[in-house]
């Protein structure tokens, strides 16, 4: 029997993953945008998981929302990206400290 | 009557205002005749209410004249008190100052601060004015710090010459620890008679003698603390024993103002205090014989630092502070009235003696050293005989002023039992002979002897101007009668009855009053004393020595090089002060500065928070790395930790 712990663990897990996925990763700014990506379905994951065991299907509208905001968030994304390389000639996360000011 | 004494105390001040801001402007000719216009107006209308008082016998005049504010139950004023003692007062401090204003113009002439010499004499007889017709405490102790900074001013007037400025600030400071006690004694008498008016505080005053304040565990009896801390004002100003070191320095500011300040007025103010008090002072028998034993102590032994001084101004300066002693003796005697008696006599004879030596340093072309003059006679005559009376009538010379109040003085101390009397009155005889050796020996040094001056000073010698000489003989004439006039109405008479309290059994001059039989007759009486003996032989000995054998000053200066040498350093006083407060606060002002303030504060507290700061901020900027990750591992421990604090709280 699958019970609701075990999704719950489920998207716990791709959400952890994500988490390394961010701190981990030294090579591409690419794979940031990835776990990003990531983290999202894991939390869609989670909502759809209670929509289903509550039944209340706000859950699954919110999922859509999520999806949408993810999309643009990812395209957005992918363009700063592109603006990153011109500018910076690398999209290596190591070579990338301008947040320091 | 009223606004007769406000133009009498309001118009130096105008001339003082005009002289010192408009003085650049209008000239030194305006600028002398406004300031010494503005004091000569005060001096007429000093002796129109001099008038009033004395011979048409109108009474005492209290009143306010405007109120500062009300705080606390206690007004602060501004008031007039007008009777007798302060009558004599103003009309003693408008005709020196207006001597003194007239000589200024021929003394100064040539110098600088012309006008701002006059704006400062000025404003000093407007704060003189001030502090001896107060009727509060407050306008007291106002004209007190007002003469005491135009005293500061005046002693650096040549703020160019360093000793000039190293005695303006000694005379500052040493007015402090004087002004201190004073201001306390004020503060005490407000805080238990709940006002500042001196009839009310002398109403209450029997109140007052019986409470006991418990100090440190002993009992003090209130009123004694006050006087006693009152008196250490008066110390401070009239330069008594120990504060007494500022007043010789002093003598580096211009001579008119030695004359005025230093001399007639200013320092004679403690003196008029403790006689405005004397129904305070009446009620601490202890006070009394500390006064007199400080007196005598300052009569005698400052007397002895004239004989050898050697600069005309200093050997005066000491014989001020020596007759300043006889005063306070007085005041110890509670002979009030003739501690008052002296004051005057001494002002008009000490300010003239004062501007006489001021007459022979103009004529010396500003050398002062009385070594190097002698045979002056020849060149001065005026000066001369004016200097002549000055010093009679300051040793006491039967028939000048000085002669009836220093015998009413000594004859009161004789009269006197409280403790400390006999010491104070073997002191003032001895001063008696003291006083004459140093004003002859000065005289003699200064007029007569054989010349010892350059040739190129001595062919310039002359007698001075009449600008000079007219004061010094309108101040020569109350020198030798003043005395013989108003001896009667002052120590016996009912002059200053109302304004002068005494305990019966203190009262010394109502028992000499009873052997009183006429000034001839107190002449005639000072034939059967020591006193005119003494001074007699002190003129004689310094003839002697000076006069007829002066190869005797020489043995006497090498069989006595010791005790000459402790009184050329003044009894190591001023040393010990160097050595005590000045290189003690040096000290602990160099420890402040280096430990508390460089270490302390600016090491500690201002540069050790920004050290602390930086050295923060170099942990913290490790931390500040640019990467994304790192930023994202800070925010999910953050997040955590957050989650885990408020999951559990």
């Amino acid at each position: 029997m699958v019970d609701i712990i075990h999704y719950l663990i489920l998207s716990g897990v791709l959400f952890a993953i994500s988490i390394a996925g961010i701190i981990l990763n030294r090579k591409n700014v690419l794979i940031i945008l990835m776990s990003i990506e990531l983290m999202l379905l894991a939390v869609n994951l989670n909502f759809i998981i209670f929509s289903h065991f509550l039944n209340d299907l706000s859950g699954q509208i919110f999922v859509f929302f999520i999806l949408t905001v993810a999309a643009a968030e990812s395209a957005i994304g992918l363009a700063i990206i592109i603006i990153l390389y011109r500018n910076h000639g690398t999209i290596n996360v190591e070579k990338l400290s301008g947040l320091k000011g | 009557m009223k606004s007769i004494y406000l133009i009498i105390v309001l118009s130096p001040l105008f001339g003082a205002i005009i002289a010192g801001f408009a003085g650049k402007l209008i000239g030194k000719t305006a600028t002398h005749w406004i300031a010494t216009g503005s004091v000569a107006f005060s001096f007429i209308f000093s002796m129109v209410v001099f008038k009033v008082h004395i011979f048409d016998n109108i009474g005492a005049f209290d009143e306010t004249i405007y109120q500062w504010m009300y705080s606390g139950g206690i007004f602060f004023e501004i008031g007039f008190l007008v009777d007798n003692l302060t009558v004599i007062m103003m009309s003693v401090v408008t005709f020196v100052s207006l001597m003194v204003h007239i000589y200024t113009i021929e003394y100064m002439k040539d110098d600088e601060g012309y006008t701002r010499f006059f704006s400062f004499i000025a404003l000093f007889t407007f704060a003189m004015l001030t502090l001896v017709m107060a009727n509060n405490f407050m306008q007291l102790f106002l004209g007190w710090e007002a003469v005491g900074l135009v005293s500061y001013l005046l002693i650096g007037f040549w703020y160019k010459k360093e000793t000039a400025i190293y005695a303006n600030l000694k005379a500052f400071l040493v007015n402090r620890v004087g002004d201190f006690g004073f201001i306390l004694g004020i503060a005490l008498i407000v805080a238990y008679s709940g006002s500042l008016h001196y009839g009310q505080v002398f109403d209450v005053s029997s109140d007052l003698d019986r409470i006991q304040l418990n100090l440190l565990g002993y009992d003090i009896p209130l009123i004694t603390l006050i006087c006693m801390l009152l008196f250490i004002g008066a110390m401070g100003k009239s330069a008594q024993v120990p504060l007494h070191v500022w007043l010789p320095d002093s003598m580096e500011g211009p001579t008119p103002i030695s004359a005025l300040i230093h001399a007639a007025t200013m320092v004679t103010a403690g003196i008029f205090m403790v006689a405005r008090m004397s129904p305070l002072f009446e009620l601490s028998e202890f006070t009394l014989s500390f006064i007199m034993i400080i007196g005598a102590t300052t009569a005698l032994f400052m007397g002895f630092i004239g004989l050898v001084q050697d600069d005309i101004k200093r050997v005066v300066a000491y014989s001020t502070l020596s007759q300043l002693g006889y005063m306070t003796v007085a005041l110890g005697a509670s002979a009030y009235s003739a501690a008052l008696f002296h004051l005057m006599t001494h002002a008009f004879f000490k300010a003239l003696l004062f501007l006489s030596a001021g007459s022979v340093i103009i004529a010396m072309h500003h050398i002062q050293d009385i070594k190097k003059m002698g045979g002056l006679k020849k060149y001065m005559p005026i000066t001369y005989w004016v200097s002549l009376i000055g010093t009679l009538a300051l040793i006491g010379f039967p028939g000048f002023s000085g002669f009836f109040s220093k015998d009413a003085i000594i004859e009161a101390v004789a009269h006197s039992n409280i403790f400390g009397s006999t010491y104070a009155y073997v002191a003032v005889l001895i001063g008696v002979l003291i006083t004459s050796l140093y004003s002859f020996r000065m005289l003699f040094l200064v007029f007569h002897q054989k010349p010892r001056m350059g040739n190129k000073t001595k062919s310039h010698l002359k007698e001075c101007s009449p600008i000079i000489t007219i004061p010094l003989i309108l101040l020569a004439i109350p020198s030798v009668i003043i005395g013989a006039i108003t001896i009667e109405p002052f120590l016996f008479g009912d002059l200053l009855k109302t304004e002068i309290f005494v305990l019966p059994a203190h009262d010394v001059l109502g028992q000499m009053g009873q052997n009183y039989n006429g000034v001839f007759n107190f002449i005639v009486h000072s034939f059967y004393s020591p006193v005119l003996y003494l001074a007699l032989s002190g003129i004689l000995i310094s003839g002697l020595i000076y006069l007829k054998y002066p190869f005797v000053a020489d043995i006497l200066g090498k069989r006595l090089s010791i005790l000459i040498k402790i009184l050329q350093y003044k009894y190591g006083i001023d040393e010990l002060y160097k050595i005590i407060f000045a290189k003690a606060s040096i000290y602990l002002g160099s420890f402040l500065s280096k430990t508390g303030d460089k270490t302390i504060i600016d090491g500690w507290i201002v540069n050790g928070s920004a050290l602390l700061v930086q050295k923060i901020s170099i942990v913290g900027k490790k931390m500040q790395t640019g990467f994304i990750y790192s930023y994202a591992l800070v925010m999910i421990v953050g997040l955590i930790v957050l989650s885990i604090f408020l999951i559990n709280f």
